[in-house]
């Protein structure tokens, strides 16, 4: 089993480490770049082929040499044998078109052919969730999105998951497919472990991973785009097709409302709240 | 995917000493052994005074298990054992230290987080290159049983494990020894209840305070009336850079005193007796509970069915050795006598004769004897037939009394001192109360020193713990007040007129009529185990990695 998992670096988000200046614009030389939160679930569900079916786990992105850093901590949080970095200057401002030929074309030159390829949902900067599927694309696979949960029957030569349909939670379809794959991890994909050797390997990889992400560049491959084969007209800004004619700010919802307070057991403040509330109880 | 059984040659339930014990001398003897720990690091569940004894007479110790064991894993070397006789402000203090160091080879303070994390990493190294491993987060729920016969555990988190060894070394609330009908969960008076303050405290600070040099430590031990009438004493120990502090009290005294043991610690730690070793800075790093076993009562004399042996808590083999507790130790002799035995058994080729082979292994090496002493046998359990207990009080109490008191100091204090004395001790008012309270009024001097200790009350207590809450793990079956409302003032995080614990008591009218009834929120419960036998429960017990967890235990 050869799997392996697409991600981005994206700015940390979290309280406390993302800044922005005045204007509202993100600073992102002040913010840390972090791996993709949701591609950390995709990494999730990638491992857990490696513990239950054994196999090889890669690390794939493209982007700046700062990337480096964000494969280094998939390695570390979750679990990689070795990392991919697409990168060189003809790649840059590359959107999810682009960013899906270079990714596509970085898979096909690995010399191990995958049987599953992952993606998580979107990213917390872009956002779009196109790259993923548009890879696909490019591989002619099957794809499975919106995965919850993958068993792997590895002499049939399949793949079993349970999905979500429209993204609700209460409505989930089991579906199969044959390999290669490719799937879109559900941040809500929970990976589980019902047996103590499968626990057990689990422990023995995160101990190997966390070792072997001290000297990640030991498991780094970097190619640019003469590695790979690639055009530059089709890659990188000139082979983007969206063309971003402007950025709206979403105006920020006013910090300060009235608010009354009013003691719960304090009955007759409470009646003004009940005259107000009296008509919409009645339908109006 | 389906839950099918995996197999594992031995399963030991619980990283405590006692299962720690046991997988490390599996390991040794090349079985495959798989380590099953609910919390989320071992020791993350676990409360204990703590001073490890290492026994000369024992036939394993924690140090020769793993060698490396006084200097990774434990606070410091205790040399001085000091107990202090209390009636008021007067106190008699007398030193044990014959007893602390009879058939002891040394004895450190401990604290559970750091010492069984640290055992279970190696527990875990020995048992992985065997095939197996340690595990934690995972929940042992039961016994796995085939045609009646015990063959296995069940968890909550695992597909079923069928093994040829079990050892349920899941300490004192263990749930395999219930399932398996070994331990109840009855009488009160085979208990104890312990509750414990840990206070940080700078070394230097120690060192000073204490007298003692930086690599070493003391113990200091208290009884008297500082715990109004309360059955049992109080513990000080040195850590490196923090105290332990806290009481061990019988159960059934406890439930009969309507006792609330958070107080009960804070008149240990307000006692002027105090003031010079806590100063004027108190900073509580947290507060804790459990159940002990009172080994003279509770251990089994037979601690093994089918597949199942019980080592340590579980089978009740805590030894108080008069005001010296022994659990630690005697769970890691038992669980290596446990695992020596499957070894043994194996070796024949009769696995299934371990369990036999571990309880005479327990007779023949001495350790029953220590934990049932025949002394108490005779003597202790005299002592507490009613009016043999009204009369020694009396006596003691009298004028007699006093004045054999005042004569016999030096032997008192030898008497206190010697292992064979106290393992008869019965368990009565006279040697927890009456006894060391008379001593201090005749022959003690006042200690006048300030206390300004002002402990945190019960909330901030609770709002200091960490918990990861789970489903309700106890349900309560009788929530009136005759059958439960006991536990409203015995649970360690509960207390009369305190909402915010586990139990508490409320008026309810029904129909015209009014109702005495207890309700519970198990939410900050630190599954100490009192409530399962002073009120009517069901015990579910928290998932793996749920519930409370002890950052020093
Ligand atoms: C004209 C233009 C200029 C741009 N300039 C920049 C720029 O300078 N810097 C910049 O950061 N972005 C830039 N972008 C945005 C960038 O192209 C997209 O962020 C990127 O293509 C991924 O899209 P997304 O963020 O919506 O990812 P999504 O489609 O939401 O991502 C889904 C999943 O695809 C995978 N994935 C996404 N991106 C990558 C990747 N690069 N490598 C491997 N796997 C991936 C991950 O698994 C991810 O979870 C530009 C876009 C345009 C149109
Ligand atoms: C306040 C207090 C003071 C004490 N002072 C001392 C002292 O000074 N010296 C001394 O020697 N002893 C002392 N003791 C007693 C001592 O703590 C115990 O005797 C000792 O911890 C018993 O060890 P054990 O290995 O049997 O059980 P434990 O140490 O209780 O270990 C049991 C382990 O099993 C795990 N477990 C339980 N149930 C399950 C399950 N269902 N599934 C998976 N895992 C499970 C627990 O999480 C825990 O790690 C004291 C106890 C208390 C409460
Ligand atoms: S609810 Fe029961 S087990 Fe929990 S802390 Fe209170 S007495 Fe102990």
């Amino acid at each position: 089993m050869h799997t392996v998992v697409m991600t981005k670096g994206v700015p940390d988000f979290r309280e406390g480490q993302v800044s922005f200046d005045e204007e509202g614009h993100l600073e992102r030389g002040k913010t840390p770049t972090v791996m993709n939160p949701n591609d950390k679930h995709a990494l999730r569900a990638a491992f857990q082929t490696k513990v239950r079916n054994g196999g090889h786990v890669s690390l794939m992105s493209m982007g700046p040499p700062g990337y480096k850093e964000v494969l280094q901590e998939g390695m570390r949080d979750v679990y990689a044998d070795d990392l991919y970095l697409l990168s060189d200057r003809e790649m840059g401002a590359a959107d999810t078109w682009a960013t899906a030929m270079t990714v596509a074309t970085g898979l096909q030159k690995l010399a191990d052919q995958p049987d599953l390829v992952f993606a998580g949902f979107k990213t917390a900067d872009g956002e779009t969730g196109h790259t993923g599927p548009q890879t696909c694309w490019c591989l002619d696979w099957p794809i499975i999105t919106h995965v919850l949960s993958l068993d792997i029957d590895e002499d049939a030569g399949t793949v079993r998951a349970k999905r979500l349909v429209d993204g609700d939670i209460s409505e989930i379809e089991t579906v199969e497919a044959p390999m290669p794959c490719f799937i879109v991890a559900d941040p809500e994909f929970e990976p589980t472990y019902r047996r103590a050797s499968h626990r057990l390997k689990h422990k023995d990889l995160r101990e190997e991973t966390q070792e072997r992400a001290e000297e990640y560049e030991e498991s780094l491959t970097v190619w640019d785009h003469e590695d790979l084969n690639l055009d530059p007209d089709y890659i990188g800004l000139d082979g983007s097709p969206t063309i971003v004619s402007g950025v709206d700010p979403i105006p920020k919802a006013p910090s300060e409302r009235e608010a009354t307070m009013i003691e719960a057991d304090d009955s007759e403040a409470l009646e003004p709240v009940l005259d107000e509330l009296t008509p919409y109880a009645a339908g109006d | 995917m389906t839950d099918s059984y995996e197999e594992y040659e031995a399963v030991v339930v619980g990283c405590g000493p006692g299962g720690a014990a046991a997988a490390a001398t599996l390991a040794r003897n090349g079985v495959e052994t798989l380590v099953l720990e609910r919390g989320v690091d071992a020791g993350s569940k676990n409360v204990s005074g703590g001073l490890i004894y290492a026994e000369e007479s024992a036939p394993y110790t924690i140090d020769g298990l793993f060698p490396d064991f006084r200097e990774e894993a434990t606070e410091r070397p205790v040399s001085e054992n000091i107990i202090h006789n209390i009636a008021g402000e007067n106190v008699k203090s007398f030193d044990i230290g014959d007893l602390h160091h009879h058939d002891t080879a040394w004895a450190d303070s401990v604290l559970r987080r750091k010492m069984d994390s640290w055992l279970a990493q190696q527990v875990h190294e020995r048992t992985r290159e065997t095939g197996g491993g340690l595990l934690t987060e995972v929940h042992v729920t039961g016994l796995l049983r085939e045609r009646g016969e015990i063959v296995g555990v069940t968890t909550e988190e695992l597909a079923p494990i069928k093994a040829d060894i079990v050892v349920a070394a899941d300490g004192v609330n263990s749930e395999l020894a219930r399932d398996a009908g070994l331990m109840d969960w009855e009488e009160p008076e085979e208990w104890f209840q312990g509750v414990k303050a840990v206070v940080d405290m700078e070394p230097e600070i120690i060192n000073d305070r204490f007298d003692v040099a930086p690599d070493d430590g003391a113990a200091h031990l208290f009884s008297g009336d500082l715990f109004d009438g309360v059955r049992g004493g109080g513990f000080l120990y040195t850590n490196e850079s923090s105290l332990s502090i806290g009481t061990v009290f019988h159960l059934d005294s406890i439930a009969e005193e309507r006792a609330e043991p958070h107080e009960l610690l804070d008149s240990l730690l307000t006692h002027p007796l105090m003031a010079q070793w806590l100063g004027d800075e108190y900073d509580e790093r947290e507060y804790s509970a459990k159940l002990v076993p009172d080994s003279k009562k509770a251990a089994h004399p037979s601690p093994h069915k089918d597949r199942l042996v019980l080592v340590g808590d579980a089978a009740g083999q805590m030894q108080a050795q008069g005001p010296i507790i022994k659990g630690m130790n005697h769970a890691v002799t038992a669980g290596a006598l446990a695992a020596e035995a499957f070894a043994d058994a194996r070796a024949r080729g009769d696995p299934s004769q371990a369990g036999e082979l571990y309880e005479k292994k327990l007779h023949d090496e001495g350790v029953m004897d220590k934990l049932r002493p025949t002394g108490y046998k005779v003597f202790g359990r005299l002592g507490e037939v009613g009016p043999v207990d009204d009369l020694s009080n009396a006596i003691a109490d009298s004028a007699v009394g006093r004045f054999g008191v005042r004569a016999a100091s030096e032997l008192l204090e030898r008497a206190y001192s010697s292992p064979r004395m106290v393992s008869m001790i019965p368990d009565t008012k006279l040697p927890y109360v009456t006894l060391p309270t008379v001593i201090a009024e005749e022959l003690g001097e006042p200690v006048t020193d300030e206390n300004t200790v002002s402990p945190p009350d019960l909330a901030d207590r609770i709002g200091d713990l960490t918990y990861d809450v789970g489903d309700p793990h106890i349900e309560l079956l009788d929530k009136s007040f005759e059958a439960s409302g006991t536990a409203v003032t015995a649970c360690p995080v509960s207390a009369k007129d305190f909402g915010g614990g586990c139990y508490r008591d409320e008026m309810v009218q029904t129909n015209g009529s009014q109702e005495h009834l207890v309700s519970l929120d198990t939410q900050p419960c630190v599954e100490c185990g009192t409530c399962a036998i002073v009120a009517d429960t069901e015990w579910e017990h928290p998932a793996g990695g749920k519930g409370v967890e002890f950052n020093e235990g």
